[in-house]
């Protein structure tokens, strides 16, 4: 039963995972950039929460309304303002910058809100369960997964569905063509920043109601992110989900062997679908 | 219209700074008779440091392996270190050399897996790797498991009567190091092999079609670094004497620091890390007292230089003054005119 009940909690825990990756993948997806400041940034989401619950007083999945459209709004103009000059053949800036942005954020959070482990007070939301068969199933990771699968779902539409999601693809595959269509690249990228930004806000907000959290945790969340991408597979948001839940079961398993054996799992995972399938399980675009 | 023409490597500039450097490396051998403790300990930092970022810019800079994971080797080599004297009961020079072996062989397979992925994803694979590299030493409950271990007093007496003596050693080994590193960079870069790596850098696709084998290049320049880059953390460890998994694998001490030296100096240029080194530590030893926000200076130049200046400073100055002080590329030489044109 300790087995079925570490692979239900990983999961679900692979929504959570999955929101990190979400929006990884889709800017790597639109204008093949890779944000090395993306764990900061769903940690620097985390602090908006818990500044917004605090200062109003409400629960921290309120505390959305607001913490969204600024990490929106933030990434449209960060991917203005900076991201957008560092694109091109060469790797090495947007690489850089993206490491450099890291630093500031992580700092800038050290600074603000010192290094000690906060968290989120979302009340009975916390502890809340429902009991399925022999197992408790926590709510709160159950909403998260729920809102994994909806924002993916989401993504998809959005991709797939809309004229938004059109002029993403068309830049994604030529963006001279692109622009000679009318479209206005520079434009289009900073969309693309600012939906990966609220996403990473939901996944930011999440995180730090489940788990206390510090401004240093940021690079490890990118690497789950990452991880999760890489075996779902390049531009493949489902299988995003499926990346995570592997990662999530991995990790919940391999606690359950041994503690300190939790991370390792969930990387031992990834590296071993790295040697089988180095394109992932379901890839869509080669990177 | 045939004119006599000479290629050659070497140029005023170049001698001028062979002759400069062969005299700043007598002083600074000599440090141990000049300096003070504090300023021996820094300097030997400063050393390591540079042999860091040489590594990371012939990574980086040449054969376009942009890693975020070198801190892997380094915290590899540093726990060899101590592994090597207290179970392997060999002599703590016996065992630099040692953990520099172990690190190429190991970066074997780590290359077979990360190689791939490609450019920004093989960045944070290779931070994957310095993150199974961390707790998998963390599991090592004989080397202290995750708060880590001394090197034990009677290993650290082994090496040198005395603790001047010791220290002087230690200065020594980490100048050493670093001079063999540049020099191993510099003549690698030079060689047949450096040829293309540097056709590598500037044009993949064409570094391709002359038949340059870019695979197994990238290959030969990650493992070299990586064994390297484990001898320089081996080294670190023995000036600290104190190892722990977050220390030895720490992404912003063996990592972030060293792309800020390499991105400030000049990515690409041999002469960028020593630049580089010079105003890190310069920034660090003013602004250090600033903690975060000094960080946070430090992320905001990276940025600006990327976007602004992209060679760096060392870039600026070569292509402003037309300087080389590492003669690398070949200049044709017209005897009557004595034009100087940079070239290769």
């Amino acid at each position: 039963m300790e087995w079925v009940n570490a692979v239900v909690q990983g999961t679900l825990l692979g929504g959570l995972y999955a929101l990190f990756a979400a929006g990884l993948s889709l800017i790597f997806g639109v204008m093949r950039l890779v944000n090395i400041a993306h764990g900061d940034l769903i940690v620097l989401s985390a602090y908006l929460g818990l500044t917004t619950t605090v200062a109003l007083g409400v629960h921290p999945l309120l505390a959305l309304v607001l913490v969204l459209p600024v990490m929106a709004l933030f990434g449209y103009v960060l991917q203005r303002v900076l991201l957008n000059q560092t694109l091109g053949q060469d790797i090495l800036p947007p690489l850089l910058v993206t490491f450099g942005l890291s630093v500031i954020i992580q700092n800038a959070l050290l600074e603000t809100y010192t290094a000690d482990p906060q968290k989120m007070d979302a009340g009975a939301l916390e502890t809340a369960s429902v009991s399925v068969g022999p197992l408790a199933l926590g709510v709160l990771p159950l909403l998260t997964f729920g809102i994994a699968i909806v924002v993916i779902a989401g993504l998809q539409f959005i991709f797939y569905r809309t004229a938004l999601g059109r002029a993403f693809r068309a830049t994604s595959d030529n963006q001279e063509v692109a622009q000679l269509m009318g479209l206005n690249k520079a434009h289009i990228f900073g969309l693309a920043m600012a939906l990966a930004l609220a996403v990473t806000a939901i996944a930011g907000v999440l995180l730090g109601i489940r788990t206390s959290f510090d401004p240093s945790i940021g690079g490890a969340r990118l690497i789950f992110g990452f991880e999760a991408v890489i075996i779902g597979g390049l531009g493949n948001l489902w299988g995003t989900l499926i990346g995570g839940i592997l990662l999530g079961v991995s990790q919940t398993v391999g606690a359950a062997i041994s503690p300190g054996f939790q991370l390792l799992a969930g990387h031992i995972t990834f590296l071993v679908i790295l040697a089988l399938r180095p394109n992932g399980l379901f890839p869509r675009i080669s990177g | 219209m045939s004119q006599p023409v000479t290629i050659t490597r070497g140029t005023s500039a170049a001698r001028m700074a062979g002759v400069a450097a062969l005299i700043i490396v007598l002083a600074l051998v000599a440090a141990p008779y000049w300096a003070g403790r504090a300023d021996m300990r820094l300097l030997g930092e400063i050393y390591l440091y540079l042999a860091l970022a040489t590594l990371w810019n012939l990574l980086a800079g040449y054969a376009g392996l942009v890693s975020v994971g070198q801190q892997a080797f380094v915290g590899f080599g540093g726990y060899m270190l101590f592994a090597l004297t207290i179970f392997g009961g060999l002599h703590p020079l016996l065992a630099i050399a040692g953990a520099g072996v172990l690190g190429a062989l190991i970066s074997v397979p780590v290359a077979g897996l990360i190689f791939r992925l490609r450019g920004a994803y093989f960045a944070i694979g290779t931070w994957v790797m310095a993150e199974v590299f961390r707790l998998s030493f963390a599991q090592v409950s004989a080397l202290g498991g995750g708060s880590g271990t001394s090197l034990p007093t009677d290993i650290v007496r082994s090496m040198a009567d005395g603790r001047s003596a010791r220290e002087a050693l230690s200065y020594w080994l980490a100048l050493g190091a670093a001079l063999a590193v540049m020099a191993a960079v510099y003549f690698l870069l030079r060689s047949r092999r450096g040829l293309a790596l540097t056709a590598i850098r500037d044009n993949e696709l064409a570094a391709s079609s002359l038949g340059i084998d870019i695979w197994r290049t990238k290959f030969c320049v990650y493992v070299v670094t990586s064994g390297l880059t484990a001898v320089i953390g081996a080294l670190l460890f023995l000036q600290k004497l104190r190892i722990s998994p977050d220390a030895a694998f720490s992404v912003n001490d063996w990592t972030a620091f060293v792309i800020f030296i390499v991105v400030i100096g000049g990515i690409g240029t041999l002469e960028g890390p020593i630049i580089g080194t010079i105003v890190f530590f310069l920034l660090r030893e003013t602004l250090a007292d600033l903690g975060t926000v000094y960080l946070m200076i430090l992320g905001l130049v990276a940025i600006v230089i990327m976007l602004r200046a992209p060679k760096g400073i060392w870039g600026f100055l070569a292509e402003r003054y037309g300087l080389e002080l590492f003669p690398l590329s070949y200049r044709v030489r017209h005897s009557k005119t004595d034009k100087k044109r940079p070239g290769g």
